[in-house]
């Protein structure tokens, strides 16, 4: 700490550190994410395979997916009943959130350094995320 | 094709995809989205839904070994991550509304630009010294980065609105064809603001996650996201792109000189 003072004139060099120490944890926090979603997804995927392998691929045209698979009351119902479309929507959710999280941590860290403008900038960017996802 | 051998097939498409797209610099989507529509006959709505999830995973799973680097920068990052999140919303509806043909010749036209601009990446020195902007510091966007030798290496930001505009421009961009975009981010940090390369492209690839859940909402509302198709495109993209990384090698620059910086971290 006393090195850092010494080195800096202003407090840029504290700043820079608790920035350094959240950025690890915003690091550690996405990679447990993806790694969740990854599993969620695979294990969901393993399950479509087996249940579906046989069917036919088709792509080619685009129909809207379900609207079960777009509600979360709907979509834990079908997860009950084991549907793997379910679980892969699951994972994907998952993956969504995972910036998400980061965005919200962005907020908690700022707001302890006692940056006033970077919390409102955070804030301000997970409001947008929110309603993209709520939409 | 039965879904079985579509599926692996797509897999390994995809695993492709993402060593190239980590490889060149351009990102997984850009390969990906004419992989799954020209080859696969995906129609390109599914293609980018299934792209974006991708692009998400890709730039989250990435980050954690960046921010080991040091060189992110979190400010930058947030500030601009307002423009890139308001972007990729608005891109996402002009994807809903737009004529999936004119979605196939704007795609063609940006993978055409990305190339052309990741190419000039490797061939261009660092940045040029300019005269330290007030709304730097005010902003808090001013840092440093370790320059290899043990000590920092400072920086401060330039046009900042002329960045910010870009950002908006690659937030659209990213949310109307399911790319990351990361091209066109690293062109506003590294070219407009003035920010050192590696510094640009660590934090570019932070804000490639946040950008892409901007619009994935959207996608999920719409039914973009098919979860049959996704999830070998989220795998093998994932897969791909963290073998590449693999063989990554350590590079430590001298502070301020000259240096042929990696496109590979380019990423997504």
């Amino acid at each position: 700490m006393k090195k850092d003072q010494k080195t800096s004139a202003s407090s840029t060099s504290r700043e820079t550190f608790d920035d350094r120490r959240m950025e690890i944890i915003i690091g550690r926090l996405l990679q447990t994410g993806v790694l969740l979603a990854a599993v969620t997804v695979l294990v969901g995927g393993v399950i479509y395979l087996t249940t579906h392998a046989n069917q036919p691929a088709n792509y080619q045209t685009f129909s809207s997916e379900s609207a079960n698979l777009r509600h979360p009351s709907q979509l834990l119902h079908l997860l009950k009943i084991g549907d793997a479309s379910a679980v892969i929507q699951i994972g994907i959710l998952l993956l969504i959130a995972t910036p998400v999280a980061r965005v919200a941590f962005g907020v908690i860290g700022f707001a302890i350094e006692r940056d006033r403008l970077y919390t409102i900038v955070s804030l301000t960017v997970l409001a947008i995320l929110l309603f993209s996802l709520s939409r | 094709m039965p879904l079985a051998l579509f599926t692996s097939l797509v897999f390994a498409g995809s695993l492709t995809a993402g060593l190239l797209g980590a490889m060149t610099g351009l990102g997984g989507g850009v390969v990906l989205v004419p992989l799954l529509t020209l080859a696969f006959h995906v129609d390109i709505r599914y293609a980018i839904g299934a792209s974006l999830i991708s692009v998400i995973a890709t730039s989250s799973g990435a980050a954690a070994a960046y921010v080991r680097e040091g060189f992110s920068n979190i400010r930058i990052g947030m500030f601009l991550e307002v423009a890139t999140t308001t972007g990729a919303v608005f891109g996402a509806f002009l994807a809903t509304r737009i004529p999936t043909r004119t979605l196939a010749i704007v795609f063609g036209l940006v993978l055409l630009y990305s190339a052309w601009l990741s190419w000039q990446q490797t061939h261009h020195p660092e940045t040029t010294p300019h005269s330290r902007n007030p709304w730097s510091d005010r902003l808090g966007m001013s840092g440093s980065y370790p320059d290899g030798s043990g000590s920092q290496c400072a920086y401060t930001v330039d046009r900042i609105p002329a960045g910010f505009a870009t950002m908006f421009g690659a937030g659209t961009l990213s949310g109307l064809l399911g790319i990351g975009s990361g091209a066109v981010k690293v062109l506003a940090m590294d070219r407009i603001m003035r920010i050192p390369f590696k510094v640009s492209t660590t934090t570019s690839n932070f804000m490639i996650g946040v950008t892409a859940a901007a619009s994935a909402g959207i996608y999920l509302q719409r039914g973009y996201i098919n979860p049959g198709l996704a999830f070998p495109v989220m795998l093998g993209v994932l897969a791909g792109s963290c073998s590449e990384r693999g063989y990554c090698p350590k590079h430590a620059s001298p502070c301020c000189a000259s240096s042929s910086p990696s496109s590979s971290l380019l990423s997504v």
